[in-house]
Protein backbone atom coordinates (compact mmCIF):
# COMPACT_ATOMS: atom_id res chain seq x y z
CA UNK A 1 0.00 0.00 0.00
CA UNK A 2 2.45 2.36 0.86
CA UNK A 3 3.43 2.81 -2.81
CA UNK A 4 4.47 6.57 -1.65
CA UNK A 5 7.50 5.19 0.95
CA UNK A 6 9.09 2.76 -1.56
CA UNK A 7 9.37 4.79 -4.69
CA UNK A 8 10.73 7.78 -1.90
CA UNK A 9 13.18 5.07 -1.33
CA UNK A 10 14.82 4.30 -4.73
CA UNK A 11 15.11 8.08 -5.03
CA UNK A 12 12.16 8.97 -7.00
CA UNK A 13 11.44 12.47 -7.51
CA UNK A 14 7.81 13.35 -6.65
CA UNK A 15 5.60 15.84 -8.00
CA UNK A 16 2.18 17.30 -6.91
CA UNK A 17 -1.17 17.00 -8.87
CA UNK A 18 -4.06 18.89 -8.18
CA UNK A 19 -7.67 16.15 -8.58
CA UNK A 20 -10.47 18.47 -9.41
CA UNK A 21 -13.64 17.25 -8.29
CA UNK A 22 -16.21 17.90 -10.94
CA UNK A 23 -20.47 16.95 -10.79
CA UNK A 24 -23.59 18.10 -11.40
CA UNK A 25 -24.74 20.29 -8.46
CA UNK A 26 -28.55 19.69 -9.85
CA UNK A 27 -28.07 15.62 -8.80
CA UNK A 28 -25.82 16.54 -6.16
CA UNK A 29 -28.49 18.36 -4.49
CA UNK A 30 -31.95 15.46 -5.35
CA UNK A 31 -29.64 12.87 -3.94
CA UNK A 32 -31.07 11.60 -0.58
CA UNK A 33 -29.61 12.11 3.01
CA UNK A 34 -28.52 8.21 2.87
CA UNK A 35 -26.45 8.68 -0.63
CA UNK A 36 -24.81 11.82 0.65
CA UNK A 37 -23.92 9.60 3.97
CA UNK A 38 -22.76 7.18 1.62
CA UNK A 39 -20.65 9.76 -0.43
CA UNK A 40 -19.16 11.12 2.64
CA UNK A 41 -18.32 7.77 3.87
CA UNK A 42 -16.69 6.49 0.94
CA UNK A 43 -14.06 10.05 0.88
CA UNK A 44 -13.13 8.67 4.90
CA UNK A 45 -12.14 5.53 2.83
CA UNK A 46 -10.25 7.66 0.06
CA UNK A 47 -8.92 9.33 2.32
CA UNK A 48 -7.29 6.29 5.01
CA UNK A 49 -6.51 4.42 1.89
CA UNK A 50 -4.20 7.31 0.23
CA UNK A 51 -3.12 8.77 3.25
CA UNK A 52 0.53 8.56 2.80
CA UNK A 53 0.32 10.43 -0.61
CA UNK A 54 -2.06 13.05 0.08
CA UNK A 55 -0.71 16.39 0.59
CA UNK A 56 -4.66 18.56 1.23
CA UNK A 57 -7.93 18.19 0.23
CA UNK A 58 -11.53 19.79 0.91
CA UNK A 59 -14.97 19.93 -0.17
CA UNK A 60 -16.72 23.46 -1.75
CA UNK A 61 -20.06 24.77 -0.91
CA UNK A 62 -22.29 24.89 -4.25
CA UNK A 63 -21.07 27.39 -7.09
CA UNK A 64 -24.03 29.24 -6.48
CA UNK A 65 -22.43 30.63 -3.39
CA UNK A 66 -19.43 31.77 -5.36
CA UNK A 67 -18.26 35.04 -5.77
CA UNK A 68 -16.03 35.81 -9.31
CA UNK A 69 -13.79 38.78 -9.78
CA UNK A 70 -12.95 40.39 -12.76
CA UNK A 71 -11.22 43.54 -14.59
CA UNK A 72 -13.26 46.02 -16.59
CA UNK A 73 -12.23 47.47 -19.37
CA UNK A 74 -10.94 50.66 -17.42
CA UNK A 75 -8.78 48.33 -15.10
CA UNK A 76 -11.16 48.44 -12.26
CA UNK A 77 -12.05 44.87 -10.49
CA UNK A 78 -15.76 44.58 -10.51
CA UNK A 79 -17.52 41.57 -8.51
CA UNK A 80 -20.13 39.31 -9.97
CA UNK A 81 -22.10 36.62 -8.41
CA UNK A 82 -21.38 32.88 -9.26
CA UNK A 83 -19.17 31.04 -10.90
CA UNK A 84 -15.98 31.66 -13.23
CA UNK A 85 -17.44 30.04 -15.77
CA UNK A 86 -21.08 28.75 -15.46
CA UNK A 87 -21.00 24.93 -16.40
CA UNK A 88 -23.47 21.95 -15.92
CA UNK A 89 -20.59 20.31 -13.70
CA UNK A 90 -19.11 23.01 -11.37
CA UNK A 91 -15.94 21.69 -9.24
CA UNK A 92 -17.43 20.21 -6.02
CA UNK A 93 -14.35 19.67 -3.99
CA UNK A 94 -10.28 18.74 -4.25
CA UNK A 95 -7.39 16.28 -3.37
CA UNK A 96 -3.79 17.56 -3.67
CA UNK A 97 -1.66 14.48 -4.12
CA UNK A 98 1.91 13.27 -4.47
CA UNK A 99 2.98 10.61 -6.62
CA UNK A 100 5.56 9.92 -8.64
CA UNK A 101 4.66 10.13 -12.03
CA UNK A 102 1.33 10.02 -13.70
CA UNK A 103 0.03 6.66 -13.85
CA UNK A 104 0.36 6.77 -10.20
CA UNK A 105 -1.17 9.47 -9.69
CA UNK A 106 -4.16 8.32 -12.43
CA UNK A 107 -4.34 5.07 -9.99
CA UNK A 108 -5.20 7.61 -6.99
CA UNK A 109 -7.52 9.51 -9.36
CA UNK A 110 -9.01 6.44 -9.95
CA UNK A 111 -10.06 6.06 -6.49
CA UNK A 112 -11.75 9.57 -5.63
CA UNK A 113 -15.32 9.04 -5.33
CA UNK A 114 -16.93 11.33 -7.83
CA UNK A 115 -20.50 10.10 -8.24
CA UNK A 116 -21.84 12.89 -10.12
CA UNK A 117 -19.60 13.59 -12.56
CA UNK A 118 -15.42 12.88 -12.74
CA UNK A 119 -11.98 13.72 -11.50
CA UNK A 120 -9.38 16.46 -13.53
CA UNK A 121 -5.68 15.48 -13.29
CA UNK A 122 -3.51 18.37 -13.22
CA UNK A 123 0.45 18.39 -12.43
CA UNK A 124 0.85 21.60 -9.93
CA UNK A 125 3.87 23.49 -11.34
CA UNK A 126 7.73 22.77 -9.60
CA UNK A 127 8.22 26.19 -8.56
CA UNK A 128 11.19 24.71 -6.55
CA UNK B 1 20.93 4.43 -45.79
CA UNK B 2 17.12 5.44 -46.14
CA UNK B 3 17.00 1.55 -45.36
CA UNK B 4 18.98 2.04 -41.91
CA UNK B 5 17.24 5.08 -41.02
CA UNK B 6 13.83 3.47 -41.43
CA UNK B 7 14.57 0.18 -39.49
CA UNK B 8 17.07 1.28 -37.24
CA UNK B 9 14.90 4.78 -35.93
CA UNK B 10 13.00 2.93 -33.24
CA UNK B 11 15.63 1.37 -31.67
CA UNK B 12 18.51 4.05 -31.36
CA UNK B 13 15.71 6.42 -30.21
CA UNK B 14 14.27 4.13 -27.45
CA UNK B 15 17.78 3.61 -26.07
CA UNK B 16 18.96 6.87 -26.14
CA UNK B 17 15.71 8.22 -24.72
CA UNK B 18 16.79 6.00 -22.07
CA UNK B 19 19.70 8.55 -21.03
CA UNK B 20 18.02 11.69 -22.08
CA UNK B 21 14.85 10.89 -20.78
CA UNK B 22 13.21 13.97 -22.95
CA UNK B 23 11.98 13.25 -26.40
CA UNK B 24 13.20 16.54 -27.66
CA UNK B 25 16.91 15.71 -26.73
CA UNK B 26 16.77 12.42 -27.72
CA UNK B 27 15.67 13.32 -30.93
CA UNK B 28 18.48 16.06 -31.70
CA UNK B 29 21.13 12.93 -30.97
CA UNK B 30 19.42 10.31 -32.89
CA UNK B 31 19.43 12.74 -35.84
CA UNK B 32 23.22 13.99 -35.25
CA UNK B 33 24.13 10.22 -35.34
CA UNK B 34 22.31 9.42 -38.37
CA UNK B 35 24.47 12.44 -39.78
CA UNK B 36 27.68 11.86 -38.89
CA UNK B 37 26.53 7.82 -40.62
CA UNK B 38 26.13 9.70 -43.30
CA UNK B 39 29.53 11.03 -43.63
CA UNK B 40 31.70 7.92 -42.23
CA UNK B 41 29.43 5.32 -43.73
CA UNK B 42 30.11 6.93 -47.68
CA UNK B 43 34.24 6.68 -46.53
CA UNK B 44 34.66 3.49 -44.81
CA UNK B 45 31.64 1.85 -46.07
CA UNK B 46 28.28 0.27 -43.66
CA UNK B 47 29.43 -1.18 -40.58
CA UNK B 48 28.33 -4.51 -39.71
CA UNK B 49 25.87 -3.86 -37.25
CA UNK B 50 24.56 -0.75 -38.73
CA UNK B 51 21.77 0.22 -35.70
CA UNK B 52 24.53 -1.13 -32.94
CA UNK B 53 26.91 2.04 -34.56
CA UNK B 54 23.79 4.28 -34.47
CA UNK B 55 23.06 3.42 -31.21
CA UNK B 56 26.76 3.77 -29.72
CA UNK B 57 27.28 7.35 -31.20
CA UNK B 58 23.80 8.26 -30.16
CA UNK B 59 23.88 7.57 -26.97
CA UNK B 60 27.36 8.71 -26.28
CA UNK B 61 26.70 12.15 -27.46
CA UNK B 62 23.56 11.82 -25.04
CA UNK B 63 25.81 10.92 -22.24
CA UNK B 64 28.10 13.91 -23.12
CA UNK B 65 25.13 16.45 -23.08
CA UNK B 66 23.80 15.07 -19.80
CA UNK B 67 27.23 15.76 -18.09
CA UNK B 68 27.25 19.34 -19.54
CA UNK B 69 23.85 20.27 -18.64
CA UNK B 70 23.50 21.41 -15.13
CA UNK B 71 22.09 18.77 -13.03
CA UNK B 72 19.25 20.54 -11.11
CA UNK B 73 17.90 22.05 -14.40
CA UNK B 74 17.72 17.92 -15.97
CA UNK B 75 15.72 17.09 -13.05
CA UNK B 76 12.90 18.82 -13.71
CA UNK B 77 12.72 17.27 -17.20
CA UNK B 78 13.28 13.76 -16.48
CA UNK B 79 11.17 11.38 -17.93
CA UNK B 80 10.20 8.73 -15.48
CA UNK B 81 11.80 5.80 -15.41
CA UNK B 82 12.52 2.65 -13.65
CA UNK B 83 16.04 3.19 -13.73
CA UNK B 84 16.59 6.00 -12.27
CA UNK B 85 20.12 7.34 -13.39
CA UNK B 86 21.45 4.95 -15.62
CA UNK B 87 23.96 5.88 -18.42
CA UNK B 88 25.50 3.02 -18.95
CA UNK B 89 25.07 2.22 -22.62
CA UNK B 90 24.95 -1.92 -21.88
CA UNK B 91 22.27 -2.16 -19.32
CA UNK B 92 18.34 -3.27 -20.49
CA UNK B 93 17.66 -4.64 -23.49
CA UNK B 94 16.66 -3.16 -26.78
CA UNK B 95 13.43 -4.84 -26.34
CA UNK B 96 12.50 -3.04 -23.38
CA UNK B 97 13.60 0.08 -24.67
CA UNK B 98 11.20 0.04 -27.36
CA UNK B 99 8.10 -1.48 -25.57
CA UNK B 100 8.52 1.46 -22.76
CA UNK B 101 9.00 4.15 -26.45
CA UNK B 102 5.54 2.67 -27.78
CA UNK B 103 3.54 2.36 -24.47
CA UNK B 104 4.78 6.56 -23.81
CA UNK B 105 3.82 7.18 -27.28
CA UNK B 106 0.45 5.49 -27.42
CA UNK B 107 -0.70 6.73 -23.90
CA UNK B 108 -4.50 7.60 -23.09
CA UNK B 109 -3.99 10.55 -21.90
CA UNK B 110 -2.46 11.79 -24.68
CA UNK B 111 -5.01 12.89 -27.32
CA UNK B 112 -5.62 10.36 -30.24
CA UNK B 113 -3.48 12.57 -33.07
CA UNK B 114 -0.90 12.79 -30.93
CA UNK B 115 -0.51 10.04 -30.50
CA UNK B 116 -0.31 9.12 -34.00
CA UNK B 117 1.51 12.00 -34.95
CA UNK B 118 4.35 10.46 -32.04
CA UNK B 119 4.04 6.94 -33.37
CA UNK B 120 5.12 8.02 -36.47
CA UNK B 121 7.68 10.48 -35.58
CA UNK B 122 9.28 8.73 -32.59
CA UNK B 123 8.80 4.53 -33.90
CA UNK B 124 9.20 5.21 -37.58
CA UNK B 125 11.30 8.14 -37.67
CA UNK B 126 9.21 10.06 -40.35
CA UNK B 127 10.02 13.53 -40.24
CA UNK B 128 7.51 16.06 -39.32
CA UNK B 129 6.90 17.07 -42.64
CA UNK B 130 5.90 13.22 -43.63
CA UNK B 131 3.73 13.32 -40.73
CA UNK B 132 2.06 16.61 -41.47
CA UNK B 133 1.32 14.88 -45.64
CA UNK B 134 0.10 11.25 -44.53
CA UNK B 135 -2.50 13.28 -42.61
CA UNK B 136 -3.07 15.98 -44.86
CA UNK B 137 -2.21 18.66 -42.47
CA UNK B 138 0.06 22.27 -42.64
CA UNK B 139 3.64 21.19 -41.29
CA UNK B 140 3.14 24.29 -38.78
CA UNK B 141 0.29 22.23 -37.42
CA UNK B 142 1.94 18.82 -37.27
CA UNK B 143 4.45 20.52 -35.68
CA UNK B 144 2.36 22.25 -33.14
CA UNK B 145 0.36 18.98 -32.26
CA UNK B 146 4.20 16.74 -31.81
CA UNK B 147 5.27 20.15 -29.26
CA UNK B 148 1.92 19.64 -27.64
CA UNK B 149 2.19 15.81 -27.03
CA UNK B 150 5.92 16.02 -26.07
CA UNK B 151 5.73 18.99 -23.77
CA UNK B 152 2.77 17.24 -22.00
CA UNK B 153 4.77 13.97 -21.60
CA UNK B 154 7.32 15.79 -19.93
CA UNK B 155 5.11 18.20 -17.47
CA UNK B 156 2.54 15.58 -16.64
CA UNK B 157 5.04 12.98 -15.90
CA UNK B 158 3.63 10.48 -17.98
CA UNK B 159 6.31 7.56 -17.63
CA UNK B 160 8.82 5.95 -19.53
CA UNK B 161 7.66 2.50 -18.55
CA UNK B 162 5.66 -0.63 -19.76
CA UNK B 163 2.58 -1.15 -17.64
CA UNK B 164 2.07 -3.92 -15.51
CA UNK B 165 -0.39 -6.78 -14.69
CA UNK B 166 -3.98 -5.99 -15.49
CA UNK B 167 -3.28 -2.42 -16.86
CA UNK B 168 -1.25 -4.27 -19.60
CA UNK B 169 -3.77 -5.52 -21.54
CA UNK B 170 -6.33 -2.27 -21.47
CA UNK B 171 -3.16 0.01 -22.62
CA UNK B 172 -1.83 -2.56 -24.94
CA UNK B 173 -5.52 -2.24 -26.96
CA UNK B 174 -4.74 1.37 -27.13
CA UNK B 175 -1.37 0.63 -28.93
CA UNK B 176 -3.25 -1.58 -31.15
CA UNK B 177 -5.72 0.94 -32.14
CA UNK B 178 -3.17 3.43 -32.70
CA UNK B 179 -1.09 0.95 -35.27
CA UNK B 180 -4.71 -0.14 -36.76
CA UNK B 181 -6.03 4.11 -37.45
CA UNK B 182 -2.87 4.20 -39.24
CA UNK B 183 -3.12 1.12 -41.47
CA UNK B 184 -6.63 1.83 -42.02
CA UNK B 185 -5.92 5.66 -43.10
CA UNK B 186 -2.82 4.13 -45.29
CA UNK B 187 -4.98 1.46 -47.34
CA UNK B 188 -7.43 3.42 -48.35
CA UNK B 189 -6.75 7.10 -48.01
CA UNK B 190 -9.50 8.97 -46.62
CA UNK B 191 -8.59 11.78 -49.11
CA UNK B 192 -6.76 12.58 -52.40
CA UNK B 193 -6.11 10.89 -55.85
CA UNK B 194 -3.97 7.53 -54.76
CA UNK B 195 -5.95 4.82 -53.41
CA UNK B 196 -3.55 3.40 -51.01
CA UNK B 197 -0.88 5.56 -49.27
CA UNK B 198 1.96 2.93 -49.15
CA UNK B 199 4.26 4.34 -46.86
CA UNK B 200 1.80 4.42 -43.88
CA UNK B 201 0.51 0.82 -44.83
CA UNK B 202 4.24 -0.36 -44.29
CA UNK B 203 4.93 1.71 -41.62
CA UNK B 204 1.91 0.18 -39.94
CA UNK B 205 2.79 -3.32 -40.73
CA UNK B 206 6.51 -2.54 -39.35
CA UNK B 207 5.03 -1.49 -36.03
CA UNK B 208 2.31 -4.50 -35.93
CA UNK B 209 5.77 -6.73 -36.54
CA UNK B 210 7.38 -5.18 -33.86
CA UNK B 211 5.21 -5.34 -31.12
CA UNK B 212 4.08 -9.15 -32.17
CA UNK B 213 7.94 -9.77 -31.86
CA UNK B 214 7.73 -7.72 -28.47
CA UNK B 215 4.81 -9.61 -26.72
CA UNK B 216 4.72 -12.92 -29.26
CA UNK B 217 1.86 -14.15 -26.44
CA UNK B 218 -0.79 -11.79 -26.98
CA UNK B 219 -3.21 -12.91 -29.15
CA UNK B 220 -5.18 -9.73 -30.57
CA UNK B 221 -1.33 -8.11 -30.79
CA UNK B 222 -0.71 -11.30 -33.44
CA UNK B 223 -4.91 -10.70 -34.65
CA UNK B 224 -3.81 -7.54 -35.87
CA UNK B 225 -0.22 -8.13 -37.41
CA UNK B 226 -2.65 -11.56 -39.49
CA UNK B 227 -5.41 -8.79 -40.41
CA UNK B 228 -3.02 -6.29 -41.73
CA UNK B 229 -1.03 -9.10 -43.93
CA UNK B 230 -4.13 -10.91 -45.25
CA UNK B 231 -5.88 -7.22 -46.26
CA UNK B 232 -2.65 -5.61 -47.23
CA UNK B 233 -1.83 -8.78 -49.62
CA UNK B 234 -5.00 -7.74 -52.07
CA UNK B 235 -2.69 -4.62 -52.25
CA UNK B 236 -1.45 -5.15 -55.96
CA UNK B 237 -5.10 -6.38 -57.15
CA UNK B 238 -7.19 -3.55 -55.72
CA UNK B 239 -6.33 -1.18 -58.74
CA UNK B 240 -6.42 -2.32 -62.67
CA UNK B 241 -4.40 -1.63 -65.40
CA UNK B 242 -6.15 2.03 -65.89
CA UNK B 243 -5.72 3.16 -62.27
CA UNK B 244 -9.16 1.79 -61.28
CA UNK B 245 -10.53 0.36 -58.37
CA UNK B 246 -11.55 -3.03 -58.55
CA UNK B 247 -14.00 -4.32 -55.72
CA UNK B 248 -13.35 -7.55 -53.90
CA UNK B 249 -15.43 -9.46 -56.47
CA UNK B 250 -13.58 -8.36 -59.29
CA UNK B 251 -10.24 -8.75 -58.02
CA UNK B 252 -8.01 -11.35 -59.56
CA UNK B 253 -7.02 -13.56 -57.04
CA UNK B 254 -3.26 -14.60 -58.16
CA UNK B 255 -2.20 -11.27 -57.82
CA UNK B 256 -2.92 -11.84 -54.33
CA UNK B 257 0.63 -11.74 -52.16
CA UNK B 258 0.87 -14.95 -51.18
CA UNK B 259 3.33 -15.00 -48.60
CA UNK B 260 1.83 -12.40 -46.65
CA UNK B 261 -1.36 -14.40 -46.70
CA UNK B 262 0.48 -17.54 -45.72
CA UNK B 263 1.96 -15.57 -42.60
CA UNK B 264 -1.59 -14.04 -41.75
CA UNK B 265 -3.35 -17.37 -41.67
CA UNK B 266 -1.02 -18.57 -39.27
CA UNK B 267 -1.11 -16.15 -37.22
CA UNK B 268 -4.60 -15.81 -37.27
CA UNK B 269 -5.20 -19.23 -36.22
CA UNK B 270 -2.98 -18.97 -33.61
CA UNK B 271 -4.27 -16.10 -32.28
CA UNK B 272 -7.97 -18.16 -32.19
CA UNK B 273 -6.92 -20.94 -30.46
CA UNK B 274 -6.15 -19.26 -27.73
CA UNK B 275 -9.53 -18.90 -27.12
CA UNK B 276 -12.60 -15.78 -26.50
CA UNK B 277 -11.21 -14.07 -29.70
CA UNK B 278 -10.80 -9.75 -29.62
CA UNK B 279 -12.06 -7.22 -32.23
CA UNK B 280 -8.67 -7.66 -34.18
CA UNK B 281 -8.66 -11.38 -34.64
CA UNK B 282 -12.26 -11.70 -35.42
CA UNK B 283 -11.52 -8.81 -38.37
CA UNK B 284 -8.37 -10.95 -38.98
CA UNK B 285 -10.75 -14.39 -39.30
CA UNK B 286 -12.71 -12.30 -41.94
CA UNK B 287 -9.75 -11.23 -44.00
CA UNK B 288 -8.79 -15.07 -44.02
CA UNK B 289 -11.84 -16.63 -45.11
CA UNK B 290 -11.84 -14.20 -47.88
CA UNK B 291 -8.16 -15.08 -48.24
CA UNK B 292 -8.78 -18.74 -47.94
CA UNK B 293 -11.20 -18.47 -51.25
CA UNK B 294 -9.43 -19.32 -54.68
CA UNK B 295 -13.00 -17.33 -56.21
CA UNK B 296 -15.53 -14.84 -55.33
CA UNK B 297 -18.12 -17.66 -56.16
CA UNK B 298 -16.40 -19.75 -53.23
CA UNK B 299 -16.42 -17.45 -50.44
CA UNK B 300 -18.24 -18.80 -47.65
CA UNK B 301 -20.74 -16.09 -46.24
CA UNK B 302 -22.41 -17.74 -43.62
CA UNK B 303 -19.27 -18.42 -41.88
CA UNK B 304 -18.27 -14.48 -42.52
CA UNK B 305 -21.74 -13.21 -41.24
CA UNK B 306 -21.26 -15.58 -37.92
CA UNK B 307 -17.93 -13.88 -37.44
CA UNK B 308 -19.55 -10.55 -37.63
CA UNK B 309 -22.07 -11.24 -35.25
CA UNK B 310 -19.09 -12.04 -32.66
CA UNK B 311 -17.06 -9.36 -33.60
CA UNK B 312 -20.72 -6.80 -32.79
CA UNK B 313 -20.48 -8.18 -29.59
CA UNK B 314 -16.97 -7.90 -28.95
CA UNK B 315 -16.51 -4.01 -30.89
CA UNK B 316 -20.55 -2.84 -31.13
CA UNK B 317 -19.72 -0.37 -33.86
CA UNK B 318 -22.73 0.84 -36.78
CA UNK B 319 -19.90 0.20 -39.12
CA UNK B 320 -19.62 -3.31 -37.98
CA UNK B 321 -23.02 -3.43 -38.14
CA UNK B 322 -22.89 -2.09 -42.05
CA UNK B 323 -20.39 -4.89 -43.02
CA UNK B 324 -22.07 -7.49 -41.81
CA UNK B 325 -25.28 -6.44 -43.65
CA UNK B 326 -23.53 -6.62 -46.47
CA UNK B 327 -22.14 -9.84 -45.69
CA UNK B 328 -25.63 -11.05 -45.33
CA UNK B 329 -26.58 -9.75 -48.75
CA UNK B 330 -24.48 -12.29 -50.18
CA UNK B 331 -25.31 -15.04 -47.76
CA UNK B 332 -28.89 -14.72 -47.80
CA UNK B 333 -29.91 -12.54 -50.80
CA UNK B 334 -29.83 -8.90 -51.43
CA UNK B 335 -33.47 -8.42 -49.93
CA UNK B 336 -32.41 -9.64 -46.53
CA UNK B 337 -29.36 -7.72 -47.01
CA UNK B 338 -31.18 -4.21 -47.65
CA UNK B 339 -33.50 -5.21 -44.47
CA UNK B 340 -30.62 -5.31 -42.80
CA UNK B 341 -29.12 -1.86 -44.15
CA UNK B 342 -32.72 -0.07 -43.37
CA UNK B 343 -32.26 -1.15 -39.80
CA UNK B 344 -29.15 0.71 -39.53
CA UNK B 345 -30.96 3.94 -41.14
CA UNK B 346 -31.46 5.66 -38.33
CA UNK B 347 -27.43 5.39 -37.67
CA UNK B 348 -26.21 9.25 -37.17
CA UNK B 349 -22.29 8.42 -37.96
CA UNK B 350 -23.75 6.41 -41.02
CA UNK B 351 -25.65 9.09 -42.37
CA UNK B 352 -22.65 10.40 -44.29
CA UNK B 353 -21.06 7.62 -44.87
CA UNK B 354 -20.42 6.88 -48.50
CA UNK B 355 -20.43 2.98 -48.12
CA UNK B 356 -24.00 2.98 -47.13
CA UNK B 357 -24.71 4.05 -50.21
CA UNK B 358 -22.82 2.12 -51.90
CA UNK B 359 -24.09 -0.65 -50.04
CA UNK B 360 -27.48 0.10 -50.55
CA UNK B 361 -26.81 0.43 -54.52
CA UNK B 362 -25.43 -3.01 -54.58
CA UNK B 363 -28.46 -4.73 -53.06
CA UNK B 364 -30.73 -2.89 -55.68
CA UNK B 365 -28.90 -3.41 -58.61
CA UNK B 366 -28.87 -7.34 -57.88
CA UNK B 367 -32.70 -6.95 -57.22
CA UNK B 368 -33.08 -5.20 -60.97
CA UNK B 369 -34.48 -1.89 -59.01
CA UNK B 370 -31.92 -0.04 -61.16
CA UNK B 371 -33.02 3.47 -60.93
CA UNK B 372 -32.47 3.51 -56.98
CA UNK B 373 -29.06 1.85 -57.67
CA UNK B 374 -28.20 4.49 -59.61
CA UNK B 375 -29.41 7.24 -57.41
CA UNK B 376 -27.49 5.18 -54.44
CA UNK B 377 -24.58 5.05 -56.41
CA UNK B 378 -24.44 9.06 -57.10
CA UNK B 379 -25.43 9.35 -53.83
CA UNK B 380 -22.29 7.65 -52.51
CA UNK B 381 -20.12 8.95 -54.87
CA UNK B 382 -20.88 12.96 -53.86
CA UNK B 383 -19.94 10.98 -49.69
CA UNK B 384 -16.35 9.71 -50.96
CA UNK B 385 -13.54 12.45 -50.80
CA UNK B 386 -11.12 9.52 -52.53
CA UNK B 387 -10.89 10.09 -55.96
CA UNK B 388 -10.13 6.47 -57.34
CA UNK B 389 -13.23 5.20 -55.37
CA UNK B 390 -15.54 7.98 -56.83
CA UNK B 391 -14.17 7.09 -60.52
CA UNK B 392 -15.54 4.05 -59.76
CA UNK B 393 -18.95 4.50 -58.30
CA UNK B 394 -19.09 7.16 -61.18
CA UNK B 395 -18.72 4.50 -63.82
CA UNK B 396 -21.48 2.40 -61.89
CA UNK B 397 -24.22 5.28 -62.81
CA UNK B 398 -22.92 5.68 -66.17
CA UNK B 399 -23.33 1.58 -66.40
CA UNK B 400 -27.01 2.29 -65.17
CA UNK B 401 -27.68 5.77 -67.21
CA UNK B 402 -27.30 4.14 -69.94
CA UNK B 403 -29.69 0.62 -69.26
Amino acid sequence: MRLNGSLEEKGAIMAQYLLLIYGDEGSASRAGDEAMGKLMADHDRFGETNGACLRGGNALEASSTATTLRKGPSGEVAATDGPFAETKEAIGGYYVIEASDLDAALAIAKQVPAPFGGVEVRPIRDMS
Amino acid sequence: MANAHRHEWAFVLAATVRITRDFDVAEECVQDAFAKALATWSEQGVPASPGAWLTTVARRRAIDLARRRDVAERSKRFLITDVAGDVSPEVGSVEDDRLRLIFTCCHPSLATDGQVALALRMLCGLSTAEVAKAFLVKESAMAARLTRAKKKIAIARIPYRVPRGEELRARTDAVLVVIHLLFTTGHTSPVGELLTQVDLVERSLDLARMLAGLLPDDAETSGLLALILLTDARRGARVGHRGEFLALAEQDRSQWHRASIDEGLHLVGQSIRRGRPGRFTLMAAIAAVHASAEHWDETDWAEIVGLYDLLLKAWPSPVVALNRAVAVSFASGPLAGLNALNELSAEPQLSAYPYMAAARGDCYFRLGRLDQARDAFEEAAILTENGVERAYLLSRVDELTLK
